[in-house]
């Protein structure tokens, strides 16, 4: 249990204290570095309370691919890092006000655990008994079951959201010359070559 | 104190020895893969290969490793210290985690978790980390551009990878890698799924930046890419890295296709053979390959390589992914659930 709870006071502080740099940190590519580690430790506090599946989709997916075009996006920024700085108390507010209202609702929440009868029942009996059945598994039941729907739209909602980001980006530029692979192995040697006898001194 | 001992340090102590008794070999294998490597390559082009130092070379990797950790450690003025020696490290470090949840014999494995085969692709993953932030905290032309390359190539050939997997999964039923080895007994992977099988190794030459897709350290065009600025153990560590890489994608072809420690026949007499045995023979097979194409093919066009990635495997793989679930719902092939 000691082991646990160190681990758990490791992970929690390296997340929060690189959460601090993200905002604080002068160059943006360690912004997005530190933005890394706090994912990584996140990950790391999900397999603390058994949540195994989850935290290795956290990594595959935050960490693995929308960290990647970040970093991708913020290194080929070409940013003036004074002018930025100056920008910082300008959004201070706006940041704190966001801030104030995610740790309300987050108060909220739990405040009604504490308080709500019927939830401390909820508590106690999760969805599915965990015994024998990995969450992976428990996952794909409650997923593909009752909440196939609901599964199904948020797929479409992505779906349209790629959709979208081509149309917005795709532009088919003119004087661009593609490979076609298929011209190239259907081309045959009697289409393009010839081959003619010529005399001495005169031409084709 | 015996109480701390038994719950506390003999636990700890134990993971230890274990991860020992698997670092080792594993960097033997790595430093003798280099030897291979170069032997297997020169006989291919009718050469000797490196024969001159100890019996047939063979002490050759070992005065490799003497030289780079004598040789100075040059960290360029413009680089951004930390990231440029952080880097090496976490491609290296990367390298080794992957390995401690490869079953490489029954029960012979660090941490059998039942997500087995999803930290392996978050591990390997990660990996193009190491080269994107040497690339950028060189703060120098080629390595930066060899770093965009990496990167644009490893996010595009990880989709095909998770395809792959989840053919695998749904022929298996569990996402324990001792699981997936044990659902083999019958028939290894890569006779039913050997269109995912040819996809997945070409996909791993890929995500390890192995020839024909080294294109971010592409001699001709970028001196050698990524690790330009670094020398001496920074070097040796992503050459390490690279190579213990390329291990890690055989094992895990191995496991995910080619039956991992099972005997290709279930006879008395191949059972003999340690299981551990056939793993490594498998794995050296693949290795074989990798290094066999190294020789062989030339180098992928940019456009080409991209082309293969998202034209080609991503919809052969997405394709079979439903083929094979649609097979296992008609025929009624469900696997058993094995938790």
């Amino acid at each position: 249990m000691i082991i646990q709870a160190l681990a758990f006071y490791l992970f929690a502080g390296v997340a929060v204290a690189s959460a601090v740099m993200v905002i604080s940190a002068r160059n943006p590519v360690h912004s997005v570095l530190f933005l890394i580690l706090a994912f990584f430790n996140s990950a790391g506090l999900f397999v603390l309370i058994g949540a195994e599946f989850l935290a290795m989709i956290l990594v595959v997916v935050y960490v693995g691919a929308v960290a990647v075009l970040f970093l991708f996006v913020v290194m080929m920024l070409d940013i003036n890092f004074a002018e930025m700085r100056e920008g910082f108390l300008q959004y201070l507010p706006i940041g704190a006000l966001i801030g104030i209202i995610l740790a309300a609702e987050l108060i909220l929440v739990f405040g009604s655990w504490a308080v709500s009868p019927e939830s401390a029942q909820v508590l106690a009996a999760p969805t599915l008994p965990a015994d024998g059945v990995t969450n992976t598994h428990a996952l794909g039941n409650v997923i593909y079951t009752e909440y196939v729907y609901l599964f199904q739209a948020s797929g479409l909602v992505l779906l349209v959201a790629m959709i979208g980001a081509i149309v917005l980006t795709l532009r088919h530029r003119p004087d661009v010359r593609r490979q076609k692979i298929s011209d190239q192995v259907e081309r045959r040697r009697e289409d393009v070559i010839e081959i003619r006898d010529i005399t001495t001194g005169s031409g084709v | 104190m015996v109480e701390f001992w038994w719950s506390y340090a003999w636990p700890t102590l134990w993971i230890v020895i274990q991860i020992l008794f698997l670092v080792v070999p594993l960097l033997i294998v790595v430093a003798y893969l280099t030897y291979a490597e170069r032997m297997v390559i020169g006989f291919m082009q009718l050469r000797m290969g490196p024969n001159v130092v100890g019996p047939f070379g063979l002490l050759q990797p070992f005065a490799d490793a003497l030289k780079l950790m004598t040789k100075e450690l040059i960290i360029p003025t413009g680089a951004n210290r930390v990231v440029f020696l952080m880097a090496p490290m976490l491609t290296f470090v990367l390298a080794m985690v992957g390995w401690a949840v490869i079953p490489v014999s029954e029960g012979w494995v660090i941490s059998d978790i039942n997500v087995g085969v999803l930290y392996l692709f978050a591990i390997s993953s990660l990996g193009v980390y190491g080269i994107i932030m040497a690339g950028w905290a060189s703060n120098s032309k080629y390595p930066f551009l060899g770093a965009l390359r990496s990167a644009a190539q490893m996010v595009s050939y990880e989709v095909s990878i998770g395809f792959v997997i989840i053919t695998v999964l749904l022929a298996v039923g569990s996402l324990n890698l001792t699981d997936i080895v044990l659902a083999q007994k019958n028939v290894w992977f890569f006779i039913p799924l050997l269109p995912m099988f040819i996809v997945f190794v070409i996909s791993a030459l890929a995500e390890t930046n192995r020839a024909p897709f080294d294109l971010p350290e592409a001699e001709a065009e970028l001196v050698t890419g990524y690790n330009v600025e670094y020398s001496a153990m920074a070097f040796a560590l992503f050459f390490l890295g690279e190579y213990a890489n390329m291990v890690l994608m055989s094992g895990m072809t191995v496991i995910l296709f080619l039956g991992g420690w099972l005997p290709p026949f279930d006879i008395t007499i191949l059972n003999w053979i340690p299981g551990v045995v056939w793993f490594s023979l498998k794995v050296s097979l693949i290795l074989f390959v990798f290094l066999w194409v190294r020789a062989t093919l030339p180098r992928y066009r940019y456009d080409q390589l991209m082309r293969l990635g998202w034209k080609v495997f991503l919809p052969l793989s997405l394709g079979w992914v439903v083929i094979t679930a649609g097979a296992i719902v008609i025929f009624d092939w469900y696997p058993g659930i094995v938790n």
